[in-house]
């Protein structure tokens, strides 16, 4: 029971408790602590994978790039090159991993390439998991992959084989964002003809990609309108780049070409914005579909595997004792049962005595 | 270079050298004739010399030939023509290279009046557009490219594979499997019997591997063709001529360099076809990145040891070389295609008009669709087949006959091959 007026800290109403405050507490100690997001981000040479990650994070991930000669490609296989980079933007430390997988789509015969991608999104659950149950969990450092960019080319008309087969291999470890790169190649028209293309494709080979979560009915307006635009955006289709240009005094994010100026940040000419609001937004949202879904299934696949291999001889001893106990007790029913039929036969015999 | 040659002669005929040379194929329009003397039949250049007053324009026009040639050109050009008379009185071809300055050449102006030997060009013309000229074109590159849309545009007609065929679905298919398409169109009483062989399934599978093979063997399959035609004791008077003429390869704008199906495929093709590179859907490379991107697709094409068109062996003397290395400097062509016109300041053009901008596909500073065209069409449609003819048929000629010679007497049948055979021995052959 509070006292009005006696106490000026803060205003308090009847029944006011205090613990309104938490989420303050919580947002408190989450920007002390920072945050980890680990990007991948999958598709063939040349599609602007680098450019795009540079443009949405506003950072220089490559410096240095080298693009090996198509000799070297044919030896090539898939890598994966992790990059960390932490940025700072108002107080809130973020520590984004990139992981990008040079050389996918590259050779000729393209069959392995995802073998290894899966490998090391297999890895970091494992690590994660081996941490997980280690005794000190203090300082688990998250690696595991939240979510994966995959880049469309818009090229086609539609989704390639390999996109296909890729995506259906993935589509239960991690949260998939299709992506369609170099968007500047397509008109309006043929943009949503390919997006059209695209879902109905997915939906044809049952891949699983992420959904935004719909907006919870307490959120306002805007926050709805929002979700429903960007859901309706997707495959986001986006172009890159971190030139700036000058365009009637102002100087913006663009790629000149004779015939005009293709504005990054413009949302009339492509879904960069959207990306990027997604991305902020819900990627609290990722991280947790991450640990809800995908880590929890593969934990529950490791565990069921490791507990069938590594106790299947206890497994066969209690399926043997089950057995022994089974026929002890038929065993000793029958034993009862002929207890019975004696003492029934003794009964009968009695009162032939008397 | 450009000719008005008969279809179906094995051999171009020679022609004793005429003032003026053949006529160039060209629409009706001002034209800078200076360059045309370029494209000249190889053959007849070597019969004569010109030396043409650079600073030379003036009206070609084309109409039908009823009359006498009607060709208001006026040309200086000092003429050596050369007569030759067999000992039989048949006209025999001209040993190539010829020296201009042997004895016994007649100057033109030397001669006394007008002997009207240039009405040769005339009935060569009324010859061959009675007869028409075929053109067999083929595309190759991943599915998506704009292959269709692009040969539409270059020849201004719904030739593609798609626009032929009705309700059609655009399904990645498992096998690479060709199909040709035949047209005929026509243009100022000209006619061109123009086959376009398109290639879906190429490159688009998970595992790429040898999905060049049903291309090479479909190339091989033609000069196998016209072989056993040229074979026959009683020959066609004109052979059909299926053989592919040129391969337009489409390179995917990536910005990076050559991928290796690419580098595998234009290895394999180079030695029996002419191969022209193009950048498809050019519109997403900036200036500096076409560039970059040109120039890292020649380093690796020249470290690769593909040879595309125009071969630098294959020219023949300065002019053509200097022509060719203006064209070399430029490949691959950076191209966008089209078949949508829109208004831009008053004229319809052909382009794509997005919210940034109207791409125009015929503005040579948008895009190289344009000397693309040139290249194929305008200046180089003849030299693609004469070399096509003279030089990659021949060698599978040489290859074949000396097979068969190994196997016995006549020729056996065509095995699979994989297209790759020492050019060197080959060309030494030749």
């Amino acid at each position: 029971m509070s006292q009005s007026g006696e106490k000026g800290k803060f205003p308090e109403t009847a029944g006011y408790v205090g613990f309104a405050n938490l989420p303050n507490q919580v947002h408190r100690k989450s920007v002390k602590k920072g945050f980890e997001f680990t990007l991948m981000v999958v598709g063939e040479s040349g599609l602007g994978k680098s450019t795009l990650i540079n443009s949405l994070f506003l950072t220089d991930l490559y410096p240095e790039r080298y693009i090996p000669g198509a000799a070297e490609k044919i030896e090539r296989t898939v890598q994966i090159e992790a990059s960390t980079v932490e940025i700072e933007e108002r107080g809130v430390k973020l520590r984004l991993t990139v992981v990008d997988t040079p050389g996918y789509g590259d050779a000729i015969n393209s069959q392995d390439c995802f073998k290894t991608i899966i490998q090391y999104i297999d890895n970091q659950f494992e690590r994660y998991l081996h941490d997980e149950s280690g005794l000190n969990r203090r300082h688990i450092v998250d690696n595991r992959v939240h979510c994966c960019f995959y880049f469309i080319s818009p090229f086609g008309h539609g989704l390639k084989p390999l996109d296909v087969e890729f995506m259906k291999a993935i589509h239960s470890k991690v949260n998939i964002v299709p992506v369609i790169a170099k968007a500047d190649t397509l008109t309006l028209r043929e943009r949503d003809r390919l997006k059209r293309r695209i879902l109905d494709e997915i939906g044809e080979h049952g891949i699983r990609i992420y959904q935004l979560p719909d907006a919870d009915s307490d959120e306002d307006e805007e926050f709805k309108e929002q979700t429903r635009v960007l859901k309706a955006s997707i495959p986001f289709a986006v172009i890159g780049s971190n030139q700036l240009i000058e365009v009637k005094g102002k100087k913006i994010r663009g790629r000149l070409y004779p015939w005009g100026v293709v504005e990054v940040e413009n949302p009339e000419h492509n879904d960069f914005l959207k990306l990027r609001t997604m991305l902020v937004t819900h990627m609290q949202d990722l991280q947790e579909v991450t640990q809800d879904l995908h880590y929890e299934n593969f934990r529950s696949e490791r565990l069921k595997r490791a507990g069938s291999v590594q106790s299947n001889r206890v497994v066969e001893e209690e399926v043997m004792d089950k057995d022994q106990i089974l026929m002890e007790k038929e065993a000793e029913l029958r034993r009862m049962q002929q207890m019975i039929a004696q003492m029934q036969a003794q009964m009968k015999m009695k009162p032939g005595d008397d | 270079m450009l000719t008005l040659q008969p279809i179906g002669q094995t051999k171009p005929k020679s022609m004793p050298g005429s003032k003026q040379g053949h006529l160039p194929h060209l629409p009706q329009s001002a034209c800078d004739l200076s360059g045309v003397w370029h494209t000249v039949c190889p053959c007849l250049r070597k019969l004569s010399a010109f030396e043409v007053n650079s600073d030379l324009t003036t009206n070609v026009s084309i109409k039908p030939l009823t009359s006498d040639l009607q060709l208001e050109v006026e040309v200086e050009a000092s003429v050596q023509m050369e007569e030759r008379e067999g000992e039989d009185g048949v006209e025999q071809p001209p040993l190539c290279p010829i020296d201009p300055n042997t004895q016994g050449i007649i100057k033109g102006r030397d001669l006394f009046g007008y002997v009207g030997i240039e009405a040769v060009l005339d009935q060569m013309r009324r010859k061959t557009m009675k007869a028409g000229f075929e053109f067999n074109i083929m595309v190759v590159g991943q599915s998506g490219l704009g292959k269709s849309t692009l040969v539409n545009t270059l020849f201004k007609s719904k030739v593609s594979r798609k626009s032929c065929t009705p309700n059609y679905e655009e399904k990645i298919s498992k096998t690479v499997n060709l199909q040709s398409i035949c047209h005929v169109i026509e243009e100022k009483g000209v006619k061109m019997k123009l086959t376009v062989i398109d290639t879906p399934g190429f490159g688009d599978q998970i595992n790429n591997e040898n999905c060049w093979e049903p291309i090479v063997k479909y190339v091989n399959e033609q000069y196998e063709k016209y072989l056993r035609e040229e074979q026959h004791v009683n020959r066609k008077r004109r052979i059909p001529d299926t053989r592919v003429h040129c391969c337009v390869y489409f390179l995917p704008a990536t910005g990076h360099r050559l991928r290796p199906i690419d580098v595998e495929f234009m290895k394999r093709l180079g030695h029996i076809v002419s191969i022209v590179p193009v950048i498809a859907k050019a519109d997403t490379l900036t200036m500096e990145e076409r560039l970059e991107f040109k120039q890292r697709i020649r380093q690796d094409l020249e470290a690769n040891g593909i040879r595309v068109y125009p071969q630098k062996e294959y020219d023949e003397d300065a002019e053509d070389r200097i022509l060719n290395d203006k064209i070399r400097e430029n490949i691959p062509f950076a191209v966008v295609g089209t078949d949508k016109e829109h208004q831009v300041n008053g004229n319809k053009v052909l382009g794509r008009k997005t919210k940034w901008g109207i791409i125009e596909v015929e503005n040579v500073a948008h895009c190289e669709f344009a000397n693309l065209r040139d290249l194929l069409i305008r200046s180089h449609l003849q030299d693609l087949k004469d070399v096509t003819h003279n030089i990659h048929y021949e060698t599978y000629r040489v290859r074949r006959l000396n097979e068969s010679n190994a196997n016995g007497l006549g020729l056996s049948a065509l095995s699979l091959e994989n297209g790759t055979f020492d050019k060197n021995e080959a060309e030494s052959q030749l």
